[in-house]
């Protein structure tokens, strides 16, 4: 059966979905991945969806329910590389996804949730940046 | 028609196109910078030929008999062509009823009794107006589809997206917005946000005469959609009207982000993408 690899990177998950979604495995995904945030402690979810070229109405509420998830776990999702028929698809459903952080691609993904790691526990040395930035 | 008129009118056919031709070229109407004389006589020749040869029978009321096909496609193809071409419905109209006219004044040459000619005259003025008919129809098909595919046009080529600087695009929206038209901004928006990896988009609408709540409702969702690709979308130019129509409308854009004009907007992605704009102390040359 498929399964769909979660792997670790620091404090963040990874997983990117390199095959279409079908129910079963969505459901899974998220069982697991919530399982694995609480195991390991994550402050972040990096979900890459830009392999993944039809979604219903199903797919979008399991990304919802995955954030909103982790947030109560205390981990930020990002989602990152949706395709344009995908989000036109879950627009026309009704389904913005609130609660989903979003980026282009896994690198700005990633330094999205640093900044919002960041904000969390580094405040200073991110402000104490910027400053010396600015002058 | 009876058995002779239709000799003669085919015996005649020389005769006629002759006439019909005269009465073009002296038409005040005539397009010469549309269509060479030569084409013309061409298609009038064609016309005729297929006309003649069909005229024999007496159900020439009967227009959806088979036989009228070819005169019909032949007919239809010269209307069609002059819509394309940029021919007024009055010359197009001109153009079958010089026909017309052509054929009267050559049964009237040839036909002596009276009322024979009145009754075989009826005849040609039935057919005429049948053939008229058909111009019209097809002379109108052709401009509609001309209307369409400038119409599809427009919608291509009004919603270009700009690359104003590195990551960030820009979409002047010029006109009416409608739900297919939104359809092809919102495509074209996303797939640029692909292919450029752009971060910020900015919807400038200081085009759009008028927006309600269809509109800002569209305008929502171009917004979520490219929120949904990890991009951020700002909407500039609303003007001091649509603001006002907006907040009458009752329509929430709070959670949208709405810039005055494309400037601000333009310095707000900067100061997202942490970018500055300065005046250089020394003036530097620009390399041309």
């Amino acid at each position: 059966m498929d399964k769909i690899p979660i792997l670790r990177m620091g404090s963040f998950l990874l997983v990117t979905i390199q095959v279409d979604l079908y129910d079963r495995l969505a459901l899974d995904l998220e069982a697991d991945l919530v399982q694995m945030v609480n195991k390991t402690g994550s402050k972040g979810v990096l979900i890459d969806i830009s392999a993944v070229s039809i979604v219903d109405s199903f797919m979008g509420r399991i990304i919802g329910n995955i954030a909103s998830m982790s947030k109560i776990l205390d981990a930020e999702t990002v989602v990152v590389g949706m395709q344009p028929a995908v989000a036109i698809t879950l627009i026309e459903l009704g389904l913005p996804l609130k609660g989903v952080h979003t980026a282009l691609d896994v690198e700005k993904g990633m330094n999205l949730l640093k900044s919002m790691i960041g904000d969390d526990h580094g405040d200073e040395d991110e402000t104490d940046d910027d400053d010396t930035f600015a002058e | 028609m009876s058995f002779n008129t239709l000799k003669l009118l085919q015996k005649q056919k020389k005769n006629i196109l002759e006439i019909w031709m005269k009465n073009q070229l002296s038409d005040d109407g005539l397009r010469e910078d549309l269509i060479s004389n030569e084409d013309l006589r061409g298609q009038s020749e064609e016309l005729i030929s297929a006309l003649v040869t069909n005229l024999a029978g007496d159900d020439l009321v009967d227009f959806d008999a088979d036989r009228w096909d070819p005169v019909i496609e032949i007919l239809g193809g010269i209307a069609i062509t002059r819509a394309r071409q940029g021919f007024s419905p009055r010359e197009t109209g001109r153009f079958v009823h010089s026909l017309k006219d052509a054929l009267l004044e050559v049964l009237q040459r040839e036909i002596e009794d009276s009322k024979q000619l009145f009754e075989e005259s009826m005849k040609i003025n039935k057919v005429m107006d049948n053939l008229s008919i058909v111009t019209f129809e097809t002379f109108i098909k052709g401009r509609e589809e001309v209307i369409l595919r400038q119409t599809d046009e427009i919608a291509e080529i009004s919603t270009p997206v700009i690359r104003v600087w590195d990551g960030i695009l820009a979409l002047p929206i010029i006109g009416t917005l409608d739900s297919s038209r939104t359809q092809i901004v919102m495509e074209n928006l996303l797939q640029e946000i692909v292919e450029t990896g752009s971060s910020i988009a900015i919807l400038d609408i200081s085009g759009v005469p008028a927006v309600d709540s269809l509109v800002a409702q569209h305008l929502i969702k171009t917004v979520s959609a490219t929120r949904l690709m990890g991009a951020e979308c700002i909407i500039s130019g609303i003007r001091p009207e649509i603001a006002q129509t907006v907040v009458h409308l009752g329509i929430d854009l709070s959670n949208i982000i709405t810039k005055a004009s494309l400037a601000s907007a333009l310095s707000y992605a900067f100061k997202v993408l942490r970018l500055e704009v300065r005046k250089s102390s020394s003036i530097a040359k620009p390399n041309l």
